[in-house]
């Protein structure tokens, strides 16, 4: 809590560590100048965190590397960047060199091409605690384990010695972090730290953050794109949009309430459980004749998949369990989220229940027609009835294709009988379903806006009118504004036709807004499947709760204070799962039983199912 | 917003153009080999000598304007500029038809092995493999004299079951890389059949690597095509190929080395020439080089 405790105006302004005025950054382009940065004025104190929110190509990032003197070749600053009494844009590279690594840390976002592929982790802190504190080798080991310890790695001993590609992506960013804590800095600019990480690890590295700020009185730049982050870890908060800072103040304030569009567009735009309340179209219209009994559009019945690692000969094939004897119904006309860290194999099982992979055993049924043996041809033309989006918006469009022969494909498998002209207006009517302008219709994947390359995906998947959609993660590949943009197509879709959604993410505040049921899935196994409405005010599974504390929230009180219940741990790899419930080893409550018994997915009331051994005795 | 219409003139494919003509040492090649060709088609329009005249009065007679014999005559009296154009005519002319052969087999079997993977893709490259191993210069020679000698046909035959080995591989790889691509899943989504989405999605989305690759091979054929018949085994008399004048040019290097020299200096700039097209191609479709 004592993160958002807030510094006295006074003293942030009058001791600023590192004061940015008139900083104007530029590159050389063979199209002449362009301005990254433009008259960019701030500051940040001793033990106070400056949030920096931008989308992407806001200038944020060039700033800062601008400040460390990182700039690439063709970079330009001008203007004054103090750190202390030094003025960083003049100083000899020697010197900054010096100021890198005693004063200022950075941490980037893909801590992966930050960590020196063929050293060890050890190795590389050691060197930086060596050079920079002038330790002996045994002292700079010592103090490198207890920076691993501080970074609360787990296993630290043995991650010193093992090298960047064998740590989780979590991992690694711990690593980075304590590496860039080796120099004892007292500025540390994390740039977009959490952004290629899971939900829960997320909340990890900024609740790691914030408590570094809290306990070595450093000062923390945080420069993200997304507003939740800085509402939970932040002090004070600039907004940059186009190069410019278009509007500054304390976080509260801030996102209370924000003056320029622009900002308040950025709030509106991020989804937080607070303002989910269930986008009111969702609800199918005729909802009667969905929860007519027996009318179950897909069944799961005991599905596994599983995958054949190694390559026999040398090393020995194992079985990788991806989705473990999962069991669902989705009715026609309903919606299922599915939820889970990235690995949880919800993806694989979205997979198996369109059919695109084998499933190891159990049925997959469709409208009372088991989709197992089918004959490929009947496959095939049952494919019509059921569509997929997919995560990547670009990636799953052929780009040698024009947006015209993307959408009409489908029509030339299943409507073979359809005239030239028909296929056009259907297409036309595809494209004006999705709010596209007819003019795109001959245009290339690539000279399209992530939004507008998701929309012909869905316009692709929409046009044969399937009874169900499947939507792989649709919108966590795209800015802000645009996801809800998309999340509202969805839902219209889903109001004006009889469809059923299969809806995949690792955001809940997403799955809330869409699906009337959410099923959490870890490590391929089913956790709990609950109603929406029950989930999110009662969940009953442990990791369920975890989640939740995960999602982010725009009321710094309730997001600093749901960083507090964030606990460390990481999924174990699915190749050797643990013994009886799989979540135990991150679980707080986990007791004996949990490790000797898989427990039961029992009903804890009509609808409403958890997998746990102790959900009756927790509080 | 990033909702905004961005309107760009050119798709991929025009954009690469673009970049081809961008670079001056590209496209000073192609306005080279443009050039060579329409001497080669032309030139012994121009010229008042055949490919077989004999012309008693000059005997390996050097390069004259008087005689109209511009780049000299061989042992016989034959005209070198009609033949040595005939020559790059012919061998362009083979390696070309022998480099479509080459491809249109290896990207077929590259891309069905890839796209199919499992056992059926290990047996394909098997057999690659196999038919890598064997000595090609014997399969070339037992291929020629099976036919009759110097038939075009068993050149041409000899020349794309060597070719077709290496495009199989590189197509495979590429297909390999095609098929993890999300489009391809979405293919398979909407229901096409493993035929279509070959057909609709792999081979095109194949071509650009492979026209890239493609211009480099000719090259190869070319060079290939004048070895085997500097050995004899390729065109044969009265007719000419580069291979086979610089090999009778190589008899008289001494008394007439016009007879070698014309023919090598052509067979360079068109290697050169293809050559750099290759590079440049190779670099316009990818701009990360750049």
């Amino acid at each position: 809590m004592a993160c958002v405790t807030p510094l006295t105006p006074a003293s942030a302004e009058a001791s600023p560590l590192l004061r940015l005025s008139g900083l104007t950054v530029s590159f050389d382009t063979r199209a002449g100048r362009t301005l990254a940065a433009q008259e960019v004025a701030l500051s940040v104190a001793r033990g106070e965190c400056l949030g920096v929110v931008g989308e992407s190509g806001a200038g944020k990032s060039q700033l800062f590397l601008a400040v460390l003197g990182l700039l690439a070749a063709n970079g330009h600053a001008h203007g004054s960047a103090r750190f202390g009494d030094t003025e960083l844009l003049t100083l000899s590279p020697a010197a900054l060199d010096r100021v890198r690594g005693r004063g200022i840390g950075m941490v980037f976002q893909e801590p992966m091409t930050s960590l020196s592929p063929h050293l060890t982790i050890g190795q590389q802190l050691t060197e930086t605690l060596v050079r920079h504190l002038k330790l002996s080798g045994r002292a700079a080991r010592l103090r490198a384990l207890e920076l691993m310890q501080r970074v609360q790695l787990s296993d630290a001993a043995l991650r010193l010695s093992q090298y960047p590609h064998q740590l989780s992506g979590g991992m690694r960013q711990r690593a980075m972090i304590g590496l860039a804590l080796a120099g004892e800095p007292q500025l540390l600019i994390a740039d977009e730290p959490t952004t290629a990480l899971d939900v829960t690890i997320q909340a990890q590295i900024l609740s790691l953050l914030a408590e570094l700020k809290r306990e070595r009185a450093m000062a923390l730049i945080l420069i993200t794109h997304d507003l939740a982050a800085v509402a939970a870890v932040a002090d004070r908060l600039v907004v940059m949009r186009a190069g410019r800072v278009i509007e500054s103040g304390r976080v509260a304030e801030v996102l209370k309430s924000p003056r320029d569009p622009y900002t308040r567009a950025l709030i509106a735009g991020t989804l937080t459980l607070e303002g989910a309340a269930p986008v009111p179209a969702a609800r199918p219209p005729n909802a009667g004749a969905a929860a007519r009994p027996g009318a179950c559009a897909l069944t799961l019945e005991g599905v596994n998949v599983q995958f054949q690692v190694g390559h026999g000969w040398l090393a020995p094939r194992t079985a990788l369990t991806a989705v473990h004897d999962v069991s669902l119904e989705l009715p026609a006309g309903g919606s299922l989220g599915i939820v889970g860290e990235s690995g949880c194999g919800k993806s694989t099982l979205a997979r198996a229940a369109l059919a695109l992979l084998r499933t190891s055993s159990g049925r997959v049924v469709w409208m009372g027609q088991p989709l197992d043996g089918l004959p490929a041809h009947e496959l095939r033309a049952l494919r019509r009835d059921r569509q997929i989006i997919f995560q990547d918006p670009l990636g799953s469009l052929d780009p040698r294709m024009t947006v015209r022969q993307l959408i009409a494909e489908p029509l030339l498998v299943h409507e073979r009988a359809l005239s030239g002209a028909d296929r056009d207006r259907a297409v036309a009517a595809a494209l004006a379903g999705v709010a596209l302008g007819e003019e795109l219709a001959n245009h290339y994947p690539h000279q399209l806006s992530g939004g507008q390359c998701q929309r012909v995906g869905i316009a692709r998947a929409m046009i044969l009118r399937p009874q169900l959609l499947v939507c792989d993660e649709p919108l966590s590949a795209l800015d802000l504004p645009t996801q809800a943009q998309i999340l509202t197509l969805i839902a219209e879709l889903r109001s004006s036709s009889r469809l059923s959604l299969l809806f995949i993410s690792h955001n809940l505040a997403l799955v809330r807004r869409l699906c009337e049921r959410v099923l959490v899935l870890y490590l391929g196994r089913m956790m709990e499947l609950a109603p929406a409405a029950l989930l999110y005010d009662s969940p009953r599974h442990p990791y369920s709760r975890e989640l939740l504390a995960a999602i982010p929230s725009l009321d710094p009180a309730i997001a600093s204070g749901r960083l507090g219940q964030v606990r460390a741990g990481e999924p174990p790899s699915p190749l050797s799962p643990p013994s009886g419930c799989v979540y135990r080893t991150r679980c707080p409550y986990a007791a004996a039983v949990c490790a000797e018994r898989v427990p039961v997915f029992e009903e804890v009331q009509p609808g409403h199912r958890v997998a746990c051994h102790r959900w009756r005795e927790l509080p | 917003m990033s909702e905004q219409v961005r309107i760009l003139p050119r798709c991929g494919w025009g954009e690469a153009k673009w970049r081809l003509l961008g670079n001056r040492l590209t496209a000073l090649a192609l306005l080279l080999i443009l050039l060579i060709a329409l001497l080669a088609l032309l030139g012994p329009l121009v010229s008042p000598w055949g490919y077989d005249t004999l012309d008693w009065q000059h005997l390996a007679g050097p390069p004259s304007l008087t005689a109209r014999h511009w780049f000299g005559t061989d042992r016989l009296g034959r005209d070198l500029f009609v033949r040595t154009l005939d020559g790059v005519r012919l061998s362009l002319a083979i390696s070309l038809i022998a480099s479509i052969m080459s491809l249109l087999i290896g990207v077929t079997f590259g891309a069905i092995a890839g796209l199919a993977g499992g056992r059926l893709d290990g047996w394909m490259m098997r057999c690659v493999d196999v038919l890598y191993s064997l000595p090609y210069l014997f399969i070339v020679i037992i291929l020629t004299t099976l036919f009759s000698r110097g038939s075009l046909a068993a050149l041409l035959v000899a020349l794309a079951a060597v070719g077709w080995l290496t495009t199989a591989r590189i197509v495979r790889a590429l297909t390999l890389a095609l098929r993890r691509r999300e489009f391809i899943e979405a293919a398979r989504a909407t229901g096409l059949s493993g035929p279509a989405i070959l057909l609709r999605h792999v081979v095109p989305n194949l071509l650009g690597p492979v026209a890239v690759y493609a211009t480099l091979i000719v090259p190869q054929m070319i060079l290939f095509e004048t070895f085997l018949s500097f050995l004899g085994l390729g065109v044969q008399e009265p007719h000419a190929s580069l291979g086979s004048l610089i090999y009778g040019g190589a008899q008289e290097m001494e008394s007439a080395p016009w007879m070698l020299l014309v023919p090598a200096l052509f067979l360079v700039v068109l290697l050169l020439c293809l050559n750099l097209i290759g590079d440049g191609l190779r670099d316009a479709f990818d701009p990360r080089e750049r």
